[in-house]
């Protein structure tokens, strides 16, 4: 589906990315744990509940770039900025990581393993 | 190409700087885009090792035309039990690092998957430096 799809599904706002709503979306991958999108070898779409700078720089390092941040948490101007540098996209959504994998999943979104 | 950069210690907000700057010049380089990842991945958790363990460093990196060479030096408490800090699950980390979202203790396993070579030497009180190499 693609990232527009998930917004309306999500309810979500688009922090950042608006240039790339059009573009579809296969797998996705959920973790607070930066330790873990680290060993990951493909590029899905990352669910996190972790909202800082690092996760930004972590999701450049392993190069994801679609993001989606879970309840509501405040994506702060650093880490758009970064975002921004590495057309990155931001989406932010009050739902739980839960009800998102839920949603997401039932939509047909894939996990990797 | 040789490359340096500083790691301050606790500075979680500048941890990949130097990853961040070597990503941009393989790119450039065209260097192929699963070996890109292969290289920043490793450079990062040794990078965030230096800032959570140990206190700052310094990155030095060498780019060849088959590979890149990269050590991250820093002033520590060193590593006394360096096979143990291999396994994967073994983990010290700070409740602030954790909160960063680390400390899963899958860092060093991590940097061994990535690399071609992968060197780690650690004097307890002096500090502990990580060499990595990787092929193009
Ligand atoms: N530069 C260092 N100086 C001192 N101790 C270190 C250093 N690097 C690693 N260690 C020790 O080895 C352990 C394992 O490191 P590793 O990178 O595998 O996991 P971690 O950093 O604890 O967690 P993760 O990397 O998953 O975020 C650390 O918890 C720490 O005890
Ligand atoms: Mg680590």
């Amino acid at each position: 589906m693609t990232i527009r799809e998930i917004v309306r599904l999500l309810n979500a706002t688009v922090c950042i990315g608006e240039n790339r709503l059009d573009e579809e979306v296969e797998h996705a991958f959920a973790s607070d744990l930066m330790s873990d999108v680290l060993t990951l070898k493909d590029t899905p779409m990352l669910i996190t509940g972790l909202c800082n700078v690092q996760t930004i720089r972590t999701c450049d390092m392993a190069t994801l770039d679609i993001i989606v941040v879970v309840r509501n948490k405040k994506v702060t101007e650093d880490m758009l900025e970064l975002a921004e540098d590495n057309d990155m996209v931001i989406l932010s959504c009050a739902y739980s990581m839960f009800k998102v994998c839920g949603l997401l999943y039932q939509a047909g979104i894939k996990p990797l393993f | 190409m040789h490359q340096e950069y500083t790691v301050i210690e606790g500075d979680f907000v500048n941890a990949g700087k130097a990853s961040s700057s070597v990503k941009k010049t393989l790119k450039q380089l065209n260097v192929d885009p699963t070996i890109v990842k292969r290289v920043v991945v490793a450079l990062y958790e040794a990078e965030v090792n230096a800032i959570a363990h140990a206190y700052g460093g310094k990155v030095l990196v060498d780019i060849e035309s088959d590979k890149i060479k990269m050590v991250v030096a820093d002033k520590g408490p060193g590593i006394p039990d360096i096979a143990l800090a291999m396994q994967e699950g073994y983990s010290t980390a700070r409740p602030e690092v954790r909160d960063m979202g680390f400390g899963a203790g899958m860092g060093l396993p991590n940097m061994q998957k990535n690399v071609d070579k992968l060197n780690v030497t650690s004097e307890v009180g002096v500090g502990t430096t990580v060499e990595m190499e990787v092929n193009f």
